[in-house]
């Protein structure tokens, strides 16, 4: 027998967009007919790949085509893509929520997701009950349940409570307590989806925790999916990435995560944006070019170079320029001014804004600038010139914290520590 | 060179044989319907000032009605006993038929939530809601047995229990069975026929009026009798009355159709079911 504990073999799963049940009988007995004939359905030859933003001409998408992967006994694998690459249908065939299309996927042992904390739960019934309930769904046994029910409570720490129906548990004492379930599940396979995104620091530290002590401690396998590319990095030995319905790339976690970030930078490929020329008529300045200067995709640690070149028509003795760095959702975050300038008509100037290292959180982020003339008239209608994404610097690992780091900023505060 | 035996406890594939229906599956699952059953019991009575007397008030008023329109105003044939006991005998195994039935008929959509999270064989659903309503019928039978005491204690009502009542057991499976076996049937269905949903209602009430729950068969004239024997609800209800109440229009051969008809639409309801259940969270 090898180590592979999932083997999934061209698995394709194909979903009908739009309108379900307009004329689905027709289709099925179609597809009937030509199954009794002992031929391939044709709803399934049709189909295109499932991206997202444009717009197709089939009704028939493939949310899945042709993947193929294994997984080894004690491997952490993760998977990463973009909104709508198939990381959850992924999961759903996996969980075996809904059936493939085509393929096949081979797995041994019991496959439990972390995701899946609270399923079935009933406000009625008391905190016990739901722990019997909500194990019996996920596949426990009823001795089972029982002989881990101390530990169970112990572990979300509900003791008090645990005779109460759970409708009357804070909304803390409810996520601890669905938890504390699947935490004691013992699957050989552990589906985690997204589970950093929900509930606070402490539930997410049990969650990693749980998940370290599933893959290196009991030696059992773990699928992690995630948008947190910081989690992935520190956790996984390999990754699988996923776009549009296929993996893109399947191997060495860091190489993964460079490659979908690349894909994010097509998303935002106004890094060099040069604007298209915007011309004040009465005050006569030129928005000619606005560049970012940064080579590649722009960390957390790094300076970010703001390039504006101005071109004028008409002589000032006194104007400034300013810039306001807003967040893509329009939060203005600060001003940043050059100190007075004087022109000449027929001539231009070069300004180079330099943002601190150090200073944005990672997000992503447009810029707007605006002239005031002489201290007192401002023009504005310099709007959206440019758009940039900062993420996060996986290099600088805090081990405690996987989450996004919190706030608008991300900033450096030193500190001291003197002793009493 | 050998190539490696693989064991694998899970494959999951797009087409499963229709006959492959994983039943050992299901009663490897067998503690998850009792505690389903629990929930489904414990969750309806709880913070009801009434509780369980609901069950009581619905047929108490069904039958009022019922004596009162069919029996005083239709002057509809009871076979001879107290109209009272003749009505809440039908209504009360009819009321067990059409409860389970509405039920399974919803499975997919009332566990939409659950079923798109997590595994676990989804027959468990419909059978934990058979078992389950089997309490208020337990609850509306205790009410049926007091009204028989009464009418034999107290009145001269020509009123007996015949050996037919040891068939009592068989007669809720069937009944059950019928109600699971047509439920996921319509369950299976409406997934992707979502039409069919609005036939359910009627579908039930047009039911009642063709099964001898408001009339005992010996009342349908012999021109139409060989309609009302085809429904298989018939003998169950008319072997429930003999038992009871010592009247009824029904042999072992009816039984034995019955329970041949149920078997049928349970095994077409189990494989078609199974067929829908590992597709259906992408049209529901």
């Amino acid at each position: 027998m090898s180590d592979t504990i999932i083997s999934v073999e061209n698995i394709s799963k194909q979903y009908r967009l739009g309108m379900v049940g307009s004329g689905t009988l027709r289709e099925d007995l179609v597809g009937w007919w030509y199954k009794v004939r002992g031929k391939e359905d044709p709803y399934l030859k049709i189909g295109e790949t499932n991206t997202r933003d444009t717009k197709g001409n089939s009704d028939y998408v493939w949310a899945l085509k042709d993947v193929n992967f294994e997984v080894k006994q004690g491997e952490v694998l993760g998977i990463i893509g973009k909104n709508g690459a198939g990381k959850s249908t992924l999961l759903k065939l996996l969980s075996r929520v809904t059936a493939p299309s085509i393929g096949t996927i081979k797995a041994k042992g019991r496959i439990a997701s972390l995701l899946e904390v609270g399923t079935g739960f009933h406000p009625e019934l008391t905190g016990k009950e739901n722990i019997y309930l909500n194990g019996s769904i996920m596949g426990m046994k009823r001795a089972e349940i029982t002989s881990k029910m101390d530990e169970i409570i112990d572990f979300a720490g509900v003791e008090r409570y645990i005779d109460t129906p759970v409708k009357r548990y804070s909304s803390g004492m409810y996520v601890r307590l669905a938890f504390a379930v699947a935490a004691h599940l013992e699957p050989e396979i552990l589906i985690v989806d997204e589970v950093l995104s929900v509930g606070d620091a402490e539930f997410q530290k049990k969650a990693i925790g749980k998940m370290e002590d599933v893959s290196s401690g009991q030696g059992r396998t773990v699928l992690f999916v995630s948008h947190n590319m910081k989690a992935v990095s520190a956790m996984c030995s390999r990754t699988l990435l996923m776009q549009d319905g296929t993996i893109a790339f399947n191997g060495n976690t860091d190489e993964a995560i460079d490659r979908y970030l690349g894909i994010s930078e097509e998303n935002w490929d106004l890094l060099h944006y040069i604007g298209k020329p915007e011309i004040d008529s009465h005050s006569g300045i030129h928005l000619a070019e606005v560049n970012i200067l940064n080579k590649s995709i722009i960390k957390t640690t790094q300076e970010i170079l703001i390039e504006v070149i101005l071109k004028f028509s008409e002589s000032h003795d006194m104007f400034h320029l300013n810039l306001f760095v807003l967040t893509a959702d329009g939060i203005n975050l600060f001003q940043a001014s050059t100190e007075t300038i004087a022109t000449t008509p027929n001539s231009g100037k070069k300004i180079l804004f330099r943002i601190p290292s150090n200073l944005l959180n990672s997000n992503q982020y447009k810029t707007v600038f605006n002239f005031v003339l002489n201290k007192s008239k401002t023009i504005h209608g310099c709007g959206d010139n440019l758009r940039f994404a900062v993420v996060e610097d996986l290099d600088n690992h805090d081990l405690l914290w996987y989450g996004k780091t919190p706030g608008l900023l991300s900033v450096k505060i030193p500190t001291e520590i003197i002793s009493i | 060179m050998q190539i490696e035996k693989e064991n694998w406890s899970l494959v999951i594939e797009p087409n499963e044989k229709w006959w492959n229906l994983r039943l050992k599956e299901i009663w490897s699952y067998r503690e998850l319907v009792l505690i389903f059953v629990r929930r489904d019991i414990v969750a309806v009575y709880k913070q009801t000032i009434l509780g369980p007397l609901w069950f009581f008030l619905a047929p108490i008023f069904t039958v009022v009605a019922y004596t009162f329109v069919f029996g005083s105003i239709a002057g509809m044939s009871t076979d001879g006993i107290p109209g009272p006991v003749f009505y809440l005998s039908g209504t009360t195994l009819w009321g067990y038929f059409s409860t389970c039935f509405t039920a399974t008929s919803n499975t997919f959509t009332d566990n939409a939530a659950i079923f798109g999270k997590v595994y676990f064989p989804r027959m468990i659903a419909p059978i934990a809601t058979v078992v389950s309503t089997l309490f208020k019928f337990g609850v509306q039978l205790l009410m049926f047995f007091s009204l028989l005491a009464y009418y034999m204690l107290f009145t001269d009502a020509n009123i007996e229990i015949t050996k037919w009542a040891w068939l009592f057991p068989l007669l809720v499976v069937m009944m059950g069975g019928l109600a699971l076996g047509v439920g996921i049937i319509l369950s299976a269905l409406t997934t992707k026929y979502r039409d069919l949903k609005n036939f359910i209602g009627f579908g039930v009430t047009l039911l009642m009026y063709v099964s001898p729950v408001i009339y005992p068969v010996s009342a349908v004239p012999d021109s139409y009798k060989w309609f009302i024997k085809f429904n298989p609800i018939s003998p169950i209800i008319e072997a429930f009355r003999l038992g009871f109440t010592g009247v009824g229009t029904v042999d072992a051969i009816d039984l034995v159709y019955s329970g041949a008809f149920i078997s049928i639409v349970l095994l077409i309801g189990i494989i078609l079911f199974h067929r829908v259940e590992r597709t259906f969270m992408d049209t529901v």
